[in-house]
């Protein structure tokens, strides 16, 4: 038992050196070339295949399997590519289990679905590494030009699209580099070796596209500025706020935003030097909450436990994602919630949780149970939110806190489109907002009436 | 980019993928969503004249497939078209009007009487098709009636149609070519002779798919009873490989278009078949298998081929291989490999040693340093390639070539840097001096 007056136990390098490189290594390593011929084999080459169907940028899955099963590597990527040009992210951070592997028909056959996303990988990564000439044919100019706010997969997949349709874009972005959450927020063991930075140079060598990095909308420039400039603007902003828990002790040292942490540790040189409890809490039920807890385990961290105030069934992380925080060693807490943040000198020491239960009008209450756990750290990861104070009032129409749009992408504001998590009804994944910017781009294009 | 675009006896395509005639292109609805899926060309279902034929009312088709249900070999006992002469020749003339860069071939099969070759022909030529493709074929049914195969298995018939068909047309005449027969170089130069303008093969094989030993009978049965049917698909096409090749390195028909069949499935297959001197390739049963979209696969793949070989054309490929095909007595005798297992990658099955040890030349041994683990034995390899084959793990035995000088240690013989053949061989009783090449 560490005494609560001695501080919290918070350190760097709790582990030997190599370790860091062990936990933090491709969490599934990719297909050799045997394997891929292999499991290609494997599809049966659906009639109108359902994966297809699953997936939110309709990829040709049945055709780029095809294409490896003849040893056609390269054809493989350039179909992906045609589909989704962040092909190779997707691979990787896609929750396949609940898209297109979900639904290939070897499922409802044997409970066993072709590896689509190990597939993917294995033919975007050959193209990246090989990069053919027989790519990336540019349309002529067209003379037009939009402006895109937010180098994210939004960003990046609606820049790509509308380079290829022959138009100028110029990506802004608050940051210095761009890939949004694929280099700040996605879990460093997804994708490793500077994959999301490689990725933006593959993405960007279409040509047409210039970059505008550290460039933020409501302080550097705003949207009137932008639609003076350019003939259509795509905001791509992600979601730039953060849920609070609403208890007192919030502002205490010790109570972190996950999704901060992970920035940070996406890129740390060192992992090393990364400040790590003994024991963390992690309150949330999502992607962000999974992430956040088994990448401190792999730094490290003794007991990471997740509180969560519903069900495993209720957990906006895959069933898969959730047994991948378990084979880690993390603690699941389902039906619990935050109920008080304990604290002295300004640091947190222990959290109070609270048992939940669905009420008869189908809402949480509060059972009254309650759990003492003595932390060194708490991780929010309990959803974030979007902040429309960069568009200085010119905000488009929200739903429901989001930017308000039509299947198009079209916002209220003439002239102005969005897509990504920054839009209402969205998905809030990575392939969802390179379908939304794909889908913006064309419909732009159109608006443009050439 | 690749260049796909083809020329066949002057019938210009899009790219080299042509649907053979069979189902596909039995109908325009088929050949209207072929040439939408991207097809090259069609060879329309076999015409015949008089009442249409009729088809067995039961299973038609059988197949041999892989563990997994792969089709591996399909065979059929369908006849030619069983609809309305009529009926086929508007619909031609329709497609090929509203499909004008396709091509469009008609396949033929009438009695063996020069007007009723005549006849079909002017019919033809009226819907602007831009061939036509005389089925010797058939390998069951049109055969017992003199026709198809029964034509196809004797030279001097193929010549005398071809020739009539020449008379009557001006539109190009390919052959197409049973592979039923002994050696597949007499019907070439029998079209050849009879003016032809291209051959095409192979037709489907003789076969028996698969006995139901409960009901001890063939299938697929009709009523308990069933045929010999035709083969295709991808078991036959190393027999079709080595068709073409034969015909292509025939002194007497050298040079004649060859349009490949036979179990083409992917763009590689394809490519085979082209380097082997097919100027394009016909597909049935792949698209049987798996519906028109593969055909985006072919071309792709041929594509992407090309460009990583710097190919801008296909003509610059065709044919590629074919001075490489020779016979046995002029392979280098000189040439000595030996196997050589990849330790690294060898995951120790033994399959290798057993296949040798039982069926060879016993040149695989069971332990390394006194450890379960497999090794060639140079001094009994005879680099046959029988342990490459059954390794269940790609590229784990390879065939080393030794080089000139070093000693063989099975024969203790100096490997020589000249080439040798059996037409200079001692043990050869007909042996001259100076190889034959
Ligand atoms: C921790 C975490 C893990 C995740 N893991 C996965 C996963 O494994 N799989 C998956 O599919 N999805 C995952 N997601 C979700 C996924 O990352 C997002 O859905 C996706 O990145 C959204 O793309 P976007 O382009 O809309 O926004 P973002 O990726 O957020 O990009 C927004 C960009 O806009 C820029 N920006 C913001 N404000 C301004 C401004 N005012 N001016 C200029 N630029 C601005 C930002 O700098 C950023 O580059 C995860 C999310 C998080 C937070
Ligand atoms: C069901 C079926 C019907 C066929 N009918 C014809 C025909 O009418 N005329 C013909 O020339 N060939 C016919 N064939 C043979 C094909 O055109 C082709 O030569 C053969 O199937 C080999 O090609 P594949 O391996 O791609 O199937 C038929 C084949 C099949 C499977
Ligand atoms: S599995 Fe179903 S859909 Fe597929 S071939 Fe069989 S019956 Fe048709």
């Amino acid at each position: 038992m560490t005494d609560v007056a001695s501080g919290p136990d918070i350190a760097c390098g709790r582990l030997p050196a190599e370790a860091y490189l062990d936990n933090f290594t491709d969490l599934h390593p990719p297909l050799d070339a045997h394997e891929a011929v292999v499991e290609a084999d494997r599809c049966y080459f659906c009639f109108d295949a359902p994966c297809t169907q699953a997936c939110p940028t309709s990829i040709d899955i049945p055709l780029f399997i095809r294409q490896i099963s003849t040893g056609n590597d390269t054809g493989s990527a350039k179909t992906i590519f045609a589909s989704n040009i962040l092909g190779g992210m997707c691979a990787r951070v896609c929750p396949t289990e609940t898209l297109c592997e979900e639904a290939c028909v070897r499922m409802e056959a044997e409970g066993k679905p072709v590896k689509i996303g190990l597939l993917q990988r294995h033919a975007t990564d050959h193209f990246l590494e090989t990069r053919p000439k027989s790519f990336a044919t540019r349309a002529p100019e067209t003379g037009k030009t939009v402006a895109i706010v937010g180098g994210g997969p939004a960003g990046l997949s609606c820049a790509h699209r509308l380079a290829e349709l022959g138009h100028a874009v110029t990506i802004y972005d608050a940051k210095e580099k761009l890939g949004g959450l694929n280099e700040y927020g996605i879990a460093a063991y997804k994708t490793v070796d500077g994959f999301a930075q490689a990725e933006v140079d593959f993405i960007l060598s279409v040509g047409g596209i210039t970059v505008e990095a550290g460039k933020a909308l409501g302080r550097d420039f705003t949207l009137a500025d932008l639609k003076v400039k350019h003939d259509a603007v795509f905001l791509a902003m992600g979601l730039a706020g953060v849920n609070a828990l609403r208890l007192e002790g919030e502002e205490m040292e010790g109570v972190l935003d996950a999704v901060d942490y992970i920035a940070r540790l996406r890129q740390a040189d060192d992992l090393a030097t990364l400040p790590v409890g003994r024991r963390v809490v992690v309150i949330g039920g999502g992607m962000t909450a999974i992430d956040i807890a088994v990448q401190m385990k792999r730094l490290g961290a003794e007991d990471v436990t997740i509180a969560y105030r519903r069900g495993a069934g209720e957990m906006k992380a895959s069933p898969y994602e959730q047994e991948l925080a378990l084979t880690n060693g993390v603690v699941i807490r389902h039906w619990m919630r935050p109920a008080a943040l304990i604290g002295a000198h300004g640091r947190v020491s222990s959290i109070v949780l609270e048992g939940t239960r669905p009420g008869d009008d189908g809402r949480l209450e509060g059972t009254g149970e309650t759990l003492r756990l003595e932390v060194d750290q708490v991780f929010k990861a309990i959803g974030q939110t979007f902040l429309d104070a960069p568009l200085l009032g010119a905000v488009p129409k929200l739903e429901g806190g989001r930017i308000e749009v039509d299947e198009d992408g079209r916002t209220s504001v003439d002239g102005v489109w969005a897509g990504g998590d920054c839009v209402a009804g969205g998905e809030d994944l990575t392939v969802a907002a390179v379908a939304d910017g794909k889908r913006a781009a064309d419909a732009i294009h159109r608006s443009f009436g050439l | 980019m690749a260049d796909l675009s083809n020329s066949f006896v002057g019938i210009k395509s899009p790219n080299p993928f042509w649907l053979a005639s069979a189902p596909p292109t039995d109908k325009e609805y088929n050949v209207v969503r072929a040439f939408q899926a991207g097809w090259g060309g069609v060879v329309w279902k076999t015409l015949g004249d008089g009442d249409p034929v009729v088809n067995v009312n039961g299973p038609r088709y059988g197949a041999t497939h892989g563990k997994d249900r792969q089709l591996t070999g399909f065979n059929n006992i369908e006849l030619i078209t069983d609809r309305p002469l009529q009926l086929n020749l508007q619909e031609i003339k329709r497609v090929k009007k509203n499909w004008p860069d396709r091509a469009l071939v008609v396949s033929l099969m009438v009695p063996c009487e020069e007007e009723n070759w005549a006849s079909i022909l002017k019919l033809v030529e009226e819907t602007e098709a831009d061939g036509v493709e005389l089925n010797f074929g058939c390998p069951h049914g049109m055969s017992e009636r003199g026709m198809g195969a029964a034509v196809g298995q004797v030279p001097e018939y193929i010549e005398m149609v071809t020739r009539w068909c020449k008379k009557h047309t001006r539109m190009p005449v390919i052959v197409k070519l049973t592979p039923n027969i002994t050696d597949i170089r007499q019907p070439a130069r029998a079209a050849h002779k009879g003016g032809a303008d291209a051959v095409s093969l192979i037709n489907t094989v003789n076969s028996i798919t698969s006995v139901d030993l409960d009901a001890m009978a063939p299938e697929p049965a009709v009523d308990g009873k069933g045929t010999h049917g035709g083969y295709c698909g991808p078991a036959v096409k190393p027999m079709a490989l080595n068709m073409v090749a034969e015909i292509a390195r025939d002194a007497e028909t050298r040079g004649l278009p060859i349009s490949g069949i036979g179990g083409v499935t992917t763009w590689r297959d394809a490519a085979e078949f082209m380097a082997l001197g097919a100027g394009n390739v016909q597909v049935c049963t792949a698209a049987m298998t798996y519906g028109f979209k593969i055909v985006e696969e072919m071309i792709s793949g041929l594509s992407d081929w090309m460009d990583e070989k710097g190919y801008a054309s296909i003509d610059q490929f065709v044919g590629r291989a074919v001075p490489n095909v020779t016979d046995w007595q002029y392979l280098n005798l000189n040439y000595i490999a030996k196997a050589k297992i990849d330790q690294e990658t060898c995951i120790k099955c033994g399959r290798c040693h057993i296949a040798c040890e039982d069926t060879s030349h016993q040149a695989i041994a069971t332990t390394i340093n006194g450890d379960r683990g497999f090794e060639v034995i140079d001094a009994e390899c005879v680099g046959c390639n029988l342990c490459v084959n059954v390794c269940p793990v790609e590229g784990c035995i390879t065939m080393e070539a030794m080089t000139p000088g070093m000693v063989d240690p099975r024969t203790g013989r100096t490997v020589e840097p000249t080439y040798a053949n059996w037409t200079t061989h001692p043990n050869n009783p007909n042996r001259v001096a100076v190889p034959a090449q």
